[in-house]
């Protein structure tokens, strides 16, 4: 007697059960607090604040915990909860120029005003695994405290006229696109914001290919700075500003050669990225895709997949990718049924055609 | 009898750079008009331009429709655009890859023009569809393979096929037989004219081959940095041209 | 039901903006209206869309059918219609006549529907355009000036290369003569149950952010040629269960020697004809 495929609730209630128990591993062990992963696992819980298009610590740390460090799965988990949070208002654009300054460095400039400053960077480690306890000395104090603000790089050059100028008053109002779908095509503002939650690896690989030809572009690390900056916001209600906390973030303007087009000079040429937290790769990327974006503005020709809006901007969220990747999984009987069908049609209709074939063969024959 | 097309002033520039300056010419119907001049010369932007693919800077373009009134090509929305290109002219790219679709068979590439209209008969499709091909001397046989199986001057027959099924009235060609062995230019040539000429239609075709232009065109314009320098009877322009530009055009071409 | 959440999760604005997108769907049937997507506590693909439009019509005298493939008990079906207890406390039933909601992915009931019930899709591709044409702004545009000869290029393709047309599931249609859209991936055994029906049906793409609705007793037309008229899947076989001679059958490996099984994939439908024999 055939027994339908039944009991999908309790199969559900037992794979909960299986994956809790998986999650928490041996309970020997202590269970890793939200602490531990806020303090030691800060690039991590920076990422997911920047994929998950949520600044908050805790809740990172928390959804890393519950994801057992599957990141494009945290970042979900706080995607998911934001959506459920209410909307108080906007901050005021930030102010990257105003950022107290952690790392910043140029590599236009061998020297530039303010100082190159390394920073709590990898770069210069040499990766070589430190077995021991990872030493928790103080850190040396410097002689000279950074200074509260920093010039940006990329001033230098506006003051010579040798780079596009980035009018702040000219940029449309922002479309939020948590709210609104994005449409094609998408402005620069919108681009960023799509950019910004996309994926590291994602974009990181975009970025790398319009280094290897796959796009012209030419660029160099104008500026890359990490720091905290405010954030400010101005209630209706109250009709004047207030400083309601400060975040740190990495931003990174790239600078490109270009050489005039679409009526525009001889000039260098921005891109832009700005992730929450530390998050140097992501920034750096963002920037390069940003620029090669900016194709049809420039009058550039669009050849490569890192310069075509709609295949970047489409499939760069791990999220939406994520989802209907694993989608694949749900059962599709219906339709594979449909096609099954079909499929037998089509053999016997080849088969039938290669037998009369067959047939008529030794006639055609020369 | 009335002009088809009439071009008053067109000019296009591509931000400072002139794409094509103050050009002027009436098409009458049943007429091949050639356009020559070297590459950069900007035969091709004015092709573009009073195609409506790209917008005119200044100056206009008027078509004359068969109910007899006249449309301003500048006045004309996204949606009027594509009715015209779809239903009335046809546009043959230099590279046939870039005019066909290169995913479905020869014969659905000759037949996409009839659906578009609403043509909902398989039938009668594959029947035009072959008897076009048998028109542009492909093997109605190979209705069912695929354009990239074809060698170049079939892929370009095929485009030719797909441009004419439904009979437009005006024709626009961008160096049709550019990139094309001489033999088989010649038989693509030779297959132009007859149906140019059997379907009555109105064409513009651009070229840099002065020997195209004697073929095919009654009338030919010389270009020259984006303004048109000579214009008049191909035989004349070919046989006692008046301007600097086009006497050497000819003399470069006569000692090659 | 979780107190931790708003009644059916989303917030009451985000519900506001999803219905006033759907009054438009209404009035421009078959037209894709793009939304603002939100992210939803399942995955994009599993079903994002169609929860958001079932969250933004559910009240709580509503009672909810969710199908997966046609049956109430598949994994997928069973974790939305938990969702939705847990987020609205309202009633769910398997029986189709008794739902004002059913969400559905990849099936229409065989039970007919009546005016007072709504039928929601899950819709992964709103775009029937998109497998020929992947550029959104192009698409757009075709969608705006009825353009439609590409999809027909599709169609004559497939009679040319298979003697007739090869696609026997999101069988694309057109809907009050005007826009050309997808059903969704419902086999083409179910597309005549898109016309005139008498219950609303909605179509969500939670990924993709759009949606878009045939009202009820729109005239739905798949597309096809004269002398190729659309036909549907039959089977040689009955519901080895409940004899049902015209239902849309899974067919089921029993063994592995081969044997099959063909059975009804609507649960409800085939438990009810096996509840109530023919008298």
């Amino acid at each position: 007697m055939y027994v339908a495929v039944k009991g999908g609730e309790q199969a559900i209630s037992r794979s909960l059960e299986l994956l809790a128990e998986a999650r928490r591993g041996d309970p020997s062990i202590p269970e890793l607090s939200l602490d531990q992963i806020r303090e030691q696992l800060r690039l991590g819980v920076a990422r997911v604040m920047q994929e998950g298009s949520l600044y908050d610590e805790e809740l990172a740390a928390l959804a890393m915990r519950q994801a057992a460090g599957d990141m494009l799965e945290a970042i979900f988990l706080l995607r998911a909860y934001r959506t459920t949070l209410p909307r108080f208002g906007y901050t005021r654009p930030l102010d990257t120029n105003a950022m107290r300054v952690r790392r910043r460095v140029s590599g236009t400039f061998k020297d530039i005003p303010g100082g190159q400053v390394l920073g709590p960077t990898y770069d210069y480690t040499q990766r070589l695994l430190e077995f021991g306890n990872v030493a928790s000395e103080p850190s040396t104090q410097s002689d000279a405290p950074l200074p509260d603000a920093m010039p940006r790089v990329l001033d230098l050059l506006d003051a010579e006229a040798l780079i596009e100028r980035a009018d702040a008053g000219s940029d449309p109002e922002p479309i939020d696109l948590t709210r609104d779908p994005m449409m094609f095509p998408a402005d620069r503002a919108t681009r960023l914001q799509n950019l910004a939650r996309g994926d590291e690896g994602f974009l990181l690989g975009m970025a790398y290919s319009t280094q290897r030809g796959y796009a012209e572009s030419h660029p160099f690390a104008g500026e890359i700075r990490m720091g905290e900056v405010d954030v400010v916001i101005c209630p209706e209600e109250l009709g004047f500003a207030i400083e309601i906390g400060s975040i740190t973030l990495t931003e990174c303007q790239m600078i490109n050669q270009f050489h005039g087009g679409n009526g525009l000079a001889p000039q260098f040429t921005r891109g832009y990225g700005l992730s929450m937290g530390e998050g140097e790769r992501k920034a750096m990327s963002m920037a390069l895709v940003d620029r090669t974006l900016r194709c049809d503005e420039l009058g550039e020709p669009s050849v490569a997949p890192a310069q075509n809006q709609e295949f970047v901007l489409s499939h760069s969220d791990s999220v939406e990718a994520s989802g209907f990747v694993q989608h694949l999984k749900l059962p599709h009987y219906v339709d594979f049924q449909a096609e099954l069908s079909l499929l037998r049609t089509l053999s016997k209709q080849h088969a039938r055609q290669h037998a009369a074939e067959d047939m008529r063969a030794p006639e055609t024959k020369p | 009898m009335s002009a088809l097309l009439q071009v008053r002033g067109l000019s296009h520039h591509y931000g400072q750079r002139v794409g094509c300056q103050d050009v002027s010419f009436d098409l009458h119907p049943g007429e091949l008009l050639c356009i020559v001049g070297e590459s950069g010369s900007g035969k091709s932007t004015l092709l573009k331009t009073v195609a409506a693919q790209l917008t005119a800077s200044s100056g206009s373009v008027r078509y004359h429709q068969r109910d007899d009134s006249w449309l301003d090509l500048n006045e004309l929305d996204e949606a009027g655009r594509r009715r015209l290109a779809r239903e009335e002219w046809g546009f043959v790219t230099q590279n046939p890859r870039d005019g066909l679709r290169l995913n479905v068979s020869a014969g659905a590439n000759v037949a996409e023009r009839l659906m578009a209209k609403g043509m909902r008969n398989y039938g009668q499709l594959r029947a035009i569809a072959k008897g076009w091909l048998e028109r542009v001397e492909i093997d109605p046989a190979r209705v069912d393979d695929a354009p990239t199986s074809f060698s170049g001057g079939m892929q370009q027959r095929l485009q030719i096929a797909r441009t004419l099924v439904t009979q437009p009235r005006l024709v626009f060609m961008d160096e049709p037989t550019a990139g094309l062995d001489v033999s088989v230019q010649a038989r693509i040539l030779d297959l132009l004219r007859r149906l140019v000429n059997e379907l009555g239609l109105a064409a513009v075709m651009v070229t840099h081959d002065l020997a195209v232009a004697r073929l095919l065109a009654a009338r030919t314009m010389v270009m020259q940095g984006g303004r048109v320098v000579e214009t008049g009877l191909t035989d004349q322009i070919l046989d006692d041209p008046q301007h600097p530009y086009t006497q050497l055009l000819v003399s470069s071409v006569l000692t090659t | 039901m979780t107190s931790d959440y708003n009644f059916a999760f989303l917030d009451e604005n985000t519900k506001r903006m999803l219905r006033r997108a759907l009054l438009k769907a209404v009035a421009i049937p078959g037209y894709q209206v793009p939304f603002g997507s939100r992210e939803m506590p399942l995955p994009y693909g599993w079903g994002t869309g169609g929860i958001q439009l079932t969250a933004a019509l559910l009240g709580p005298d509503d009672v909810l059918k969710v199908i997966d493939q046609g049956a109430d008990d598949t994994t997928n079906a069973v974790n939305i219609r938990r969702f939705f207890a847990r987020v609205t406390g309202v009633a769910t039933t398997e029986r189709t006549s008794e739902a004002s909601v059913i969400q559905t992915r990849h099936r229409i009931p065989e039970t007919p529907l009546r005016e007072d019930q709504i039928l929601v899709f899950q819709v992964p591709e709103p775009e029937p355009l998109r497998t020929l044409e992947p550029r959104e702004a192009e698409t757009r545009t075709l969608h705006a000036l009825a353009d439609y000869g590409l999809m027909h290029v599709k169609l004559y393709e497939d009679i040319a290369q298979y003697g007739h047309i090869a696609t026997s599931y999101d069988y694309p249609v057109l809907v009050d003569g005007r826009f050309l859209t997808s059903p969704s991936p419902i086999p083409k055994f179910d597309n005549p149950k898109l016309d005139r029906s008498p219950a609303l049906m909605l179509f969500g793409a939670g990924r993709e952010k759009r949606l878009y609705a045939i009202p009820p007793y729109t005239h739905v037309e798949s597309l096809a040629f004269d002398d190729h008229p659309f036909e549907i899947q039959r089977w040689e076989q009955q519901c080895q269960l409940c004899g049902s001679g015209d239902s849309y059958l899974d067919e089921v490996v029993t063994d592995d020697r081969g044997s099959r099984l063909f059975v009804c994939s609507d649960t409800d439908y085939c438990g009810q004809r096996r509840a109530e024999p023919a008298a």
